[in-house]
């Protein structure tokens, strides 16, 4: 959906994966911003009808782009940045309990 | 019937769920019914209740007129043409300890002995097969299978339509500022003009005890903010509403997914201002019952948390029935946080009691003498 | 500045708790800080900016015009935050504002950073929590690739991406203009602009217009346009949308009177102006009242930006839509007043130090109403006409089910119909519904917006998690009251 300008500053490449696909993203985006960049089109699919959602509005308040994040669900993608390592993941539905979801 | 004329056969105060059932009642029983609000139906502890429709634990005095409300509840749509949301997958007394399941015992066998057979003690293990979720430590508890949640404004809302198609002439956003004696009737004076009937009822909740003040019956009126949470939508893991014996927790989850927390904590009414104030530090304490009891739970977003605001008596016990002092005044208030079960029973009863004199269901015990002081020797004197 | 990135690191007490690190908070902390108060600033995004400088001191975008000028001014406002001894919180959300009732006169305030919870005190609060875009429900609006114009502007300040594919832009206001600008000159395709200014707010906005043709809107506002019209396709008069596509954006059908046609795209982004963030200010008791001009609920301030309750001032976009240079005026102005009630400054000396930017406040403002009467949304684009548009994209309510438990069921305010639909009970809180329910609801029953009222917000103005609230260290209240 969205693509890098082609001059953008150069800054570390971290590595995450969504769904367990392996990625990349640049040091100091979201994890909305990181998911966009990689062309992902939803990110959660809704606990009432399970249609499929986007990032909406990328300032914290639509709550559209609710992810998984290291096992921790509902998190707001717009607002946490991207670290190295992380696995995120598509929020499906009424998010299940994970084990770690503490 | 009297559309918007100045009097009635009957003029309820206050269109929580209880005046609303009561002017619905009436109305059913042929009476003509002013019935004044100041904000709109269930705006206040009838609106934002947790929606229990609970028997369970229930104080003996009030056993009766719960039995009768729960009659209604589960043929609630034939009654005001809507669901109000109910759906009855009983309610669960959980024991934490030995202990606490001993006073459950101690409390079914004595529910017996006075032929109550509404709460049934369940072990370790269909305990676990009611609420999977339940922490492995808790012992057993009690059950009342015909308990149930509703939606609390909605099924307030239905009452009064309900009570609107009938006829009863519905008055919302009018405040009563006075209730005096007018000749034989009684006069309450509005902000928007005086209503005359032969009866009236105060049913005003959290504002009653300035109506029986009016009418030289003062009681000793608490006004409360129950604090209530909410999460966001999880998957299904718990049918039944529980509650803990020990400590302060009711816990229910919708069909929708969402979980609601309660328990009883108390935030700060402001009711002059329509306002109430939420402790954070007490719904921590909160929610720190359902981490430690339902460790499924942890990661759960809160999503609100409110307070309604509500009367309280000292004795926890509503103030239902005639005036000690005056004809044609019936009071309904003072549900102590519990009130939201009672209310199609209770407006059943309470008309019963203003059209024929009496009912079959017994009040004892919930009359405003109780609060009369000692050199009220006026309680029996006519007006 | 002192970075604070572990709650523990908070004070327990401060003079003044500023949120929102956009134009007005940077600047009223700063201010603040400057006159000798104990100063937070707390905000949810990782860098200061708000959205209009979002990213500003952190932004990949090397290229400084594709961003314009005007952006680059947040950078010097930022910097002069950074000179200052205020304490800032970054990705910190501020969830709970309500009396101290340990202090009177005093607020506390329920915060969360990395995953933890805290409770802690102010004398004095400036809520700088801007703006959002305006809710512009059409049919579709939901699917993967539409989203806000200002979204797509966020993800090219803070991140240097830019739409891939065939993108159009639909609605009205400036930051149409501005925005189309921008990803042109960062190299997106765009297909289209779709103007939805109704025709006949010209003549409406005409009364207001020699105060803008002095104002500095103005010059800023021509430039936007001739940029974009110079090379960009222009649709006017648009009249109805909607975005179409299964499980993703395919196109949208575009509606101009009577003729209609579809556009093939893979991003639609949408804008609607922009109206206050008031959930923390309402949760907080502060009243609203309906602005016709701005058709928005805007907090009540006075000439200081202190709303109806006494120690909450609100500041910025927030408290009205004024823009960016406006906020930063607004700023300063309640820091001032913040002083005075901390008694660090005498009425006098807040005068005469206010003075000036309360000049300079009333300059830029000239022009305002013009662009708020010529920008204000057409009637099918604040009540969606089609039943089946999704109005609470939450709990997938739509403006049919709306208007029947308004006309059916007799629901007269946007707080009943969450009991009957759950509109505004999801996890944005009504942010994105608000507007649009009151509006349905208004014009179902034939009273106005201000009749009609708005969602009594309840905290936590975004959600906590359980464990978060469950941690809530106890021994607060000893700590608070050692600290004081």
């Amino acid at each position: 959906m969205f693509r890098p300008m082609r001059e953008r500053a150069a800054s570390a490449t971290l590595a995450f994966s969504f769904d367990g696909q392996p990625l990349t993203g640049r040091a100091g985006d979201t994890v909305a911003a990181a998911l966009l960049a990689n062309g992902i089109v939803a990110c959660r699919e809704t606990p009432v009808s399970g249609s499929p959602r986007a990032p909406y509005c990328l300032m914290g308040v639509c709550f559209e782009c609710l992810v998984v994040i290291d096992g921790v669900g509902n998190r707001q993608g717009c607002l946490v940045p991207l670290a190295e390592g992380m696995r995120i993941e598509t929020q499906h539905g009424r998010r299940q309990f994970g084990e770690d979801a503490a | 019937m009297s559309q918007l004329g100045n009097s009635a056969d009957v003029i309820v105060i206050g269109a929580g769920i209880h005046g609303c059932s009561t002017a619905l009642h009436c109305a059913l029983r042929g009476l003509s019914v002013i019935l004044i609000e100041k904000d709109h139906a269930g705006r206040h502890a009838s609106g934002v209740n947790a929606g229990g429709v609970r028997q369970l634990a229930r104080h003996v005095a009030e056993i009766p007129l719960s039995n009768a409300s729960m009659a209604l509840w589960h043929d609630i749509e034939n009654l005001v043409d809507d669901d109000c949301g109910f759906t009855s997958d009983g309610q669960v007394l959980v024991a934490e300890d030995e202990a606490d399941l001993a006073q459950c015992r101690a409390r079914v066998d004595d529910l017996n002995l006075r032929g109550f057979h509404h709460e049934e003690m369940i072990d370790a293990k269909e305990l676990r097969e009611i609420v999977p979720a339940v922490s492995e430590t808790c012992p057993g508890g009690v059950i009342s299978r015909r308990d149930g949640a509703a939606i609390p404004l909605r099924a307030t809302q239905a009452f009064k339509r309900k009570a609107q198609s009938l006829g009863v002439d519905v008055r919302e956003g009018v405040k009563v500022t006075k209730v005096e004696p007018d000749g034989a009737h009684w006069r309450v004076v509005t902000d928007a003009g005086n209503l005359v009937a032969p009866r009236i009822v105060n049913a005003a909740g959290a504002w009653a005890d300035r109506i029986a003040a009016d009418l030289g019956e003062p009681v000793p009126l608490e006004v409360i903010a129950p604090m209530l949470s909410i999460t966001a939508a999880l998957p299904a893991f718990i049918k039944p509403v529980v509650i803990l014996r020990g400590r302060k927790l009711s816990f229910k989850q919708f069909g929708n997914g969402t979980v609601l927390i309660g328990g009883g904590y108390l935030g700060r009414a402001i009711r002059d201002e329509n306002r109430t104030i939420l402790d954070w530090h007490k719904l921590a304490s909160n929610v720190r019952t359902v981490w430690e009891l339902f460790p499924i739970m942890r990661g759960a977003p809160i999503v609100r948390s409110w307070a309604g605001i509500e009367a309280r008596m000292p004795d926890d016990l509503p103030v239902f029935g005639r005036s000690a002092r005056h004809e044609g005044v019936y009071h309904q208030f003072g549900f102590s946080a519990h009130g939201f079960q009672l209310g199609p029973g209770a407006g059943a009863v309470m008309a019963e009691i203003i059209a024929t004199g009496r009912s079959n269901v017994p009040i004892d015990g919930l009359g405003i003498a109780r609060f009369a002081t000692q050199a009220g020797s006026a309680a029996h004197s006519a007006r | 500045m002192i970075a604070i990135d572990d709650i523990s690191a908070l004070s327990s007490h401060y003079d003044l708790v500023v949120v929102g690190a956009g134009p007005a908070g940077l600047s009223a902390a700063a201010r603040a800080a400057d006159l000798g108060l104990s100063v937070l600033l707390a905000d949810e995004n990782p860098a200061p900016g708000g959205q209009i400088y979002r990213a500003v001191t952190t932004t990949p975008v090397v290229q400084r015009d594709i961003l314009g000028e005007d952006y680059w001014l947040g950078a010097g406002i930022a910097a002069r935050f950074e000179r200052s001894v205020a304490s800032y919180a970054a990705r910190c959300t501020v969830w709970a504002l309500g009396p101290d009732e340990t202090s009177p006169g005093a607020f506390e305030l329920g915060l969360s950073l990395g995953s933890k919870a805290r409770m802690i005190s102010a004398a004095q609060v400036i809520l700088a929590t801007g703006a959002q875009e305006r809710p512009f429900p059409i049919p579709g609006w939901t699917l993967p690739g539409v989203m806000t114009a200002g979204a797509a502007q966020i993800a090219l300040k803070s991140a240097g991406i830019v739409p891939a594919g065939r993108t159009a832009i639909a609605g009205c206001g400036p930051l149409l203009y501005l925005l189309a600008g921008q990803l042109a000159a960062a190299g997106t395709e765009i297909v289209a602009v779709l103007d939805t200014t109704p025709r006949a707010n010209w003549a409406k906005a005409l009364a207001a217009l020699p105060d803008f043709l002095r104002s500095p809107y103005l010059a800023k506002g021509l430039k936007l346009m001739a940029k974009a019209r110079r090379s960009l396709r222009f649709v006017s008069g648009v009249t109805g949308l909607a975005a179409q596509g299964d499980r993703q954006l395919s196109g949208v059908r575009i509606v101009r009177g009577s003729t209609a046609e579809t556009l093939a795209c893979d991003t639609l982004l949408l804008h609607q102006g922009v109206i206050p963030s008031v959930n923390l200010a309402s949760a907080a008791g502060c009243a609203l009242d309906f602005d016709e001009t701005q058709h928005a609920f805007v907090p009540r301030v006075d000439a200081w930006f202190a709303s109806s309750v006494g120690g909450i001032a609100i500041a910025g976009d927030g408290a009205g839509i004024g823009g960016a240079e406006s906020a930063a005026l607004r700023g300063e102005i309640a820091a001032f007043d913040a002083a005075r009630k901390l008694g660090r400054l005498s009425e006098a000396e807040r005068d005469r130090q206010a003075a000036p930017f309360q000049a300079e406040l009333t300059r830029r403002l000239r022009g305002r109403r013009f662009l708020d009467l010529l920008y204000k949304p057409a009637a099918q684009f604040l009540a969606p006409p089609a039943d089946e548009t999704i109005v609470c994209r939450c709990e997938e309510v739509t403006a049919g089910q709306v208007r029947d438990a308004a006309s059916r069921l007799g629901v007269t305010g946007p707080n009943q119909m969450k009991a009957f639909l759950r509109c505004g009970m999801g996890p944005c809180q009504g942010r994105l519904c608000g507007p649009t329910v009151v509006e349905l609801i208004a014009q179902t029953r034939g009273t106005t917006p201000a009749e009609t009222g708005y969602y009594r917000l309840r905290p936590p103005v975004k959600p906590v998690t359980l464990a978060e609230l469950a941690a809530l260290p106890p021994t607060d209240e000893a700590t608070k009251a050692v600290v004081r």
